[in-house]
């Protein structure tokens, strides 16, 4: 694809992006860079400037100074030939509380230049419904819905004409957890089939069992974005809880990195060799195995060494 | 789009709340004059008021004179206060402008929604009215036509189109509110706001007109020409505040109209 040329196999790729609010820089000289079928996990604390960078990129923010490419193509300019290929989700789903969900997404497809025939509308309505399990024949007005309902309607309004990219704002907000697992596998199949997903999140477990890669947002700086498997891969280390902490110290000696209370942390490459050991020299172990980092951890060392 | 805002508006209970309420007024009116028959002295109470008791085929222009001082303006503000604001709200702005709608093309469409609103209104209230006017109030002489306020007789013809002109200026009297309606409305994420906001305009308008130390500024205003449609039923027609009516509501338009622009066109939408 041509596009793909443009951009390097980047959907969205944003230089030096910046929105400052009189004195305050929102955001501050973000270079977001979210690849071809990625799941890019955005992070940050609440008003670490997520949203604010999402609705930038959807045009609905101006920038202050820096350019973003969305699709190959320069936002907010080209938001009309941009847009209809993005499904987005932010901050909460909105809809016309007297209607129900299914007039409300009639009248949000008929707007638009490509709206289609209002025969292919209908399909793609119900079609959208299902998709993220409501009920297309559900009368009910949406202000009888609860949160998670309309957070699914909210999702079908994104997945309507199979965006090429999806940009979610927290978008397992007020599901539970049944939700969340459908959501979650609702958005792998379609990772699967080739769309992008960029979602924003607090919650670091659902970053970590979704995404392929991580950006982390600290006071309007990206501090940090990286594949998620390069940033958990093994790093050389061995974890082992033992009762016996402190002989197993004086034992490993330089071997061990760190201990605390009944948790060490040892360099080595072979837990296994490793357990042998230290059972033959009859230390009782409770658990052993390769230390990976966790990605909270990860998180918050790279917010704290922006500061 | 247009066509989209429009049958969002008729499915809104609201819309067909305001408008029930702006018969109400009228049809108390037209019932209290038909049982006590006690109208204004004429030129006491709203234009034509007096008139009704012995032609209620007049009494829907007693009917818009009623209303257009104070109800409808209202209802207009109500409506164009909500337009961007009442999306804001609802966090429905946000998606219709991801879909993408252009942001020049919602303002129009929002603003011709309410000009929509504003002649479906009056359409309703003048027919009601006459039907009340024939049931309730004064026959006509008949074949000796509808008096004007001139005294010379006039046509069943004459007073067709005459009525008819009269309907469309009170619709174009009110392009002025609903045009500062929608201004106010692209500033803030409050549509009671926003309303409220045009109905202090609207208020501030009459007081100022009230006042002859502000003669100068009267022209101006955009309330000043609101009832000139009077004018439409002498014989012959006194046009000139009937134009200057149309002028000021024309440049209130204008102005408000690519303020809302300016104003929408380069905002962050951060609701």
């Amino acid at each position: 694809m041509t596009e793909n040329a443009i951009t390097n196999g980047h959907v969205v790729r944003t230089r030096g992006l910046t929105k400052r609010y009189g004195e305050v820089r929102a955001v501050d000289a973000v270079d977001l860079e979210v690849s071809e079928g990625d799941v890019y996990g955005f992070l940050g604390a609440n008003g670490s400037g997520k949203s604010t960078t999402l609705r930038m990129l959807l045009g609905l923010v101006l920038p202050t100074s820096g350019d973003a490419q969305v699709l190959g193509q320069p936002m907010p300019a080209a938001r009309r030939s941009v847009l209809p290929r993005i499904g987005a989700l932010v901050e909460g789903p909105g809809a016309y509380p007297h209607l129900s969900g299914r007039a409300n997404l009639a009248l949000l497809e008929a707007t638009g230049s490509d709206r289609g025939a209002r025969a292919e509308r209908k399909a793609r309505i119900v079609a959208a419904l299902e998709q993220v399990g409501l009920d297309p024949g559900d009368r009910r007005p949406t202000r009888a819905y609860s949160l998670g309902m309309r957070q699914r309607l909210g999702l079908a309004a994104a997945l309507m004409r199979q965006p090429r990219l999806l940009v979610l704002d927290e978008p397992t907000n007020g599901l539970d957890p049944q939700g969340i697992q459908a959501i979650r596998q609702l958005l792998l199949d379609l990772n699967q089939r080739g769309t992008t997903i960029l979602l924003s999140s607090h919650l670091l477990a659902e970053v970590e069992q979704m995404c392929t890669r991580v950006g982390v947002l600290d006071r309007g700086r990206l501090v940090l974005q990286e594949r998620l498997d390069v940033l958990l891969r093994p790093t050389g280390l061995v974890d082992v809880r033992t009762p016996d902490a402190f002989r197993c110290a004086s034992l490993l000696g330089d071997d061990v990195v760190r201990i605390e209370g009944e948790r060490l942390v040892i360099r080595s490459d072979d837990p296994a060799g490793l357990n042998a050991h230290l059972v033959d020299r009859g230390l009782r172990v409770v658990e052993v195995g390769f230390h990976r980092p966790d990605l909270e951890r990860v998180v918050l060392e790279a917010a704290a060494g922006a500061s | 789009m247009i066509a989209v805002e429009l049958i969002k508006m008729m499915r809104r209970p609201r819309t067909w709340l305001i408008i029930g309420m702006l018969l109400a007024l009228p049809t108390l009116v037209a019932v209290l004059l038909a049982v006590t028959e006690l109208g204004p002295r004429p030129g006491t109470g709203p234009p034509f008021l007096s008139a009704v008791l012995s032609d209620g085929t007049l009494f829907p222009l007693a009917a818009l004179g009623v209303v257009l001082p104070l109800f409808l303006p209202i209802a207009v503000a109500v409506l164009g206060g909500d337009a961007i604001a009442g999306e804001s709200q609802t966090g429905t702005l946000r998606y219709l402008l991801v879909r993408p709608v252009g942001r020049t093309h919602l303002l129009l469409a929002k603003l011709t929604t309410v000009v929509a609103f504003v002649l479906l209104a009056v359409l309703v209230v003048a027919a009601v009215s006459y039907v009340e006017g024939r049931l309730l109030l004064g026959e006509a002489p008949a074949g000796g036509g509808t008096v004007s306020l001139s005294g010379s007789t006039l046509s069943e013809d004459e007073l067709g189109w005459r009525m008819a002109l009269a309907l469309g200026y009170v619709v174009v009297s009110m392009l002025g509110v609903a045009a500062v309606a929608l201004f106010l409305s692209t500033l803030t994420t409050s549509s009671i706001g926003a309303a409220l906001g045009t109905v202090g305009v609207l208020i501030a308008s009459t007081v100022l007109l009230g006042l002859d130390a502000a003669t100068a500024l009267h022209p101006y205003l955009p309330t000043r020409y609101w009832l000139a449609f009077v004018d439409l039923f002498r014989d012959p027609i006194l046009w000139r505040d009937v134009q200057r009516g149309l002028l000021v509501q024309l440049s209130y338009l204008l102005v408000f109209t690519l303020a809302a622009w300016a104003s929408f066109s380069t905002k962050d939408i951060t609701d």
